[in-house]
């Protein structure tokens, strides 16, 4: 009986997928289509951390949204992953509604939360079959696949250890390993590599990068701009509960930024404004604490030119444009205080 | 993609409550030794100590009790140790799921629903419940306390009344910023709960106030029920109703608990 109930849920679930899929489709290929949000808010009381959004995420591309802390990127995460219901606007992920369909739509996403929930008492082996079990996934099923995704992410030597002696990235990895247990179509990511030092992110990324080629989906939160570089196909730029800019990371810098950056380093004791002023005529300028940022097509012809002008940095760094500089033309902000 | 394989339930077991109640298993199977002694061994050795020592005194004086001392405290006992399991299970269990390994959270990131890891925790407290007054009823065996064919009911009445107790505790946790709410709780609710719900002596003994606070105590009906389970003696309201009253509050816990807890998850 229980059974039957259960299939014609599933079988409505799917209907409803497709009517959903069908009527956000708006000319974007339907199927491929995985998260649409319209004009998506989420207050707390009168704090608004989503002002009105609009998102569309397709099946097999990494999908970033980049912003500093406090830009809305979490409570977005959390309303996808159907733990937090929208406050207004529409949102639907795998064509259903996160309100109503809540675990059917989390049967079928792999989620990496900011904050690890492992139980670091269990061992590392338990972590996952414990986790499997929530996606009814029987113990036959769910050891080989708990032993391939710890070769996966490099963890197969530490199956039997508890988790609570684990490095950091360990944990994430693991995480990550967790997330993949019910074959997810969609994977969220929120700050995945946050707290992290320099050589465990990269394992991360390396990992992160392999499901990409894969043509897992997947989504997610960072404010790292070399990350959202590295890995996403195409990303929105958060702040304040908006997105102020979308596209790949190339059509961003290319849209917002120049080709190269002129970075002016010079002694605490100088007055930037001054010497911007100098700079006139030569590109866009950004003042921050420590340094000028010249933004040019050619940064060693317009060096010169800043030479010329009487101008002496203590020390000059000429590079391509980041992210970071997007966010910070966008904004007028840094995207890490 | 390959789809989900996540093999649709066939049993009962296979019910998301079954997945939330084994995560608490598998975290039992690494601390069950350090509770046994707590849940088992101390209450034993107040069973020693009060109904042997003290009642060696009793049972010297007027018989008013119509038993031997010890035989009219364990039942009292017994429904008493299993509350304060109850309470030891719902505050800092519930509250670490929340704040500090976020196991809670973890599920909720999976098909399983609030409602899900609400009865799967309270199912693993119940379990415990049942093996912790076992374990009690076969101490009160082997100190010949028990008077009655109808004794092996005092292990269902005792988890019930930890039940009552248990899910307003749930929901006390759930609500508390602070886990040194806990302490206050125990110092205010559970202590003065145990000292006056008849456990060591009948309420008549009390004046009025404290009679009626007894009467309000859900550990009172489930001293009652267990004493007139073990001891064959006549409760003093039905049955039905001393059961239906614990029934009340385990009830009016559970709703107030699901809705707390979905307002501190579901955010």
């Amino acid at each position: 009986m229980r059974r039957v109930v259960m299939t014609i849920v599933d079988m409505a679930g799917k209907f409803e997928g497709l009517v959903g899929a069908y009527k956000y489709s708006h000319g974007v290929s339907s199927a491929t289509t995985l998260i649409t949000a319209r004009g998506l808010v989420k207050r707390f009381g009168d704090r608004v951390a989503v002002a009105g959004i609009d998102v569309e995420v397709r099946r097999g591309e990494a999908f970033g949204f980049l912003g500093p802390n406090g830009a809305g990127k979490s409570s977005t995460m959390r309303m996808i992953g159907c733990v937090s219901p929208p406050s207004d606007g529409e949102l639907r992920v795998l064509g259903l509604d996160p309100v109503r369909h809540g675990p059917q739509i989390r049967a079928r996403l792999g989620v990496v939360p900011q904050e690890d929930t492992l139980d670091v008492e269990l061992t590392v082996r338990e972590n996952l079959l414990v986790y499997a079990r929530y996606f009814g996934i029987r113990r036959r099923v769910a050891e080989p696949r708990a032993a391939e995704l710890l070769e996966f992410v490099q963890l197969g030597d530490r199956a039997d250890d508890r988790v609570e002696p684990l490095s950091g990235g360990m944990k994430r990895r693991l995480t990550i390993a967790r997330s993949l247990l019910n074959q997810p179509e969609i994977i969220l990511l929120d700050e995945p590599t946050t707290g992290l030092d320099p050589q465990a992110r990269h394992l991360v990324w390396d990992r992160l990068f392999r499901l990409k080629q894969r043509g897992t989906t997947l989504v997610l939160t960072t404010h790292y701009m070399d990350e959202a570089e590295q890995l996403c196909d195409r990303l929105v730029v958060m702040d304040g509960g908006r997105i102020v800019a979308e596209g790949s990371p190339r059509e961003l810098i290319e849209r917002h930024s120049t080709r190269e950056v002129v970075e002016l380093r010079f002694p605490p004791d100088k007055e930037l404004g001054d010497i911007a002023g100098k700079l006139n005529g030569l590109g866009r300028v950004e003042t921050l604490p420590d340094r000028l940022l010249l933004y040019v097509d050619d940064g060693d012809a317009v060096l010169a030119t800043v030479h010329q002008r009487q101008v002496m940095p203590a020390s000059v760094l000429v590079r391509r444009s980041t992210l970071e500089d997007v966010f910070l033309h966008l904004t007028g902000r840094t995207l890490v205080d | 993609m390959a789809v989900t394989d996540t093999s649709p339930g066939v049993g009962l077991t296979d019910h998301p409550v079954f997945a939330a109640l084994s995560y608490w298993f598998s975290q039992y199977r690494r601390t069950w030794r350090s509770g046994v002694f707590s849940s088992f061994v101390i209450p034993l050795m107040w069973l020693a100590a009060i109904g042997l020592g003290v009642g060696g005194y009793i049972d010297r004086g007027p018989d008013r009790l119509g038993v031997d001392y010890l035989s009219y405290l364990a039942p009292g006992l017994l429904a008493s140790v299993i509350l304060n399991a109850a309470g030891g299970e719902c505050t800092w269990p519930v509250y670490g799921a929340i704040k500090w390994n976020r196991q809670y959270l973890a599920m909720l990131a999976t098909p399983l629903r609030v409602v899900d890891i609400l009865l799967g925790h309270l199912g693993f407290v119940v379990a415990r419940m049942f093996m912790n007054a076992v374990a009690f009823f076969v101490a009160m065996t082997l100190f010949g306390t028990l008077h009655s064919a109808w004794a092996p009911l005092a292990v269902p009445a005792a988890v019930l009344t930890g039940l009552a107790a248990a899910t307003p505790t749930y929901a006390f946790a759930v609500l508390v910023k602070s886990e040194s709410r806990f302490p206050v709780l125990y110092r205010f609710g559970v202590v003065p709960i145990t000292l006056f719900s008849g456990v060591f002596f009948p309420i008549d003994q009390l004046p009025g106030l404290l009679r009626i606070l007894a009467w309000l105590s859900p550990l009172w009906h489930g001293v009652e029920l267990c004493r007139a389970a073990v001891l064959a003696a006549t409760p003093a309201l039905p049955a039905a109703l001393h059961a239906g009253y614990l029934a009340l509050w385990a009830g009016a816990g559970f709703v107030l608990a699901r809705r707390l807890l979905t307002r501190r998850l579901v955010v």
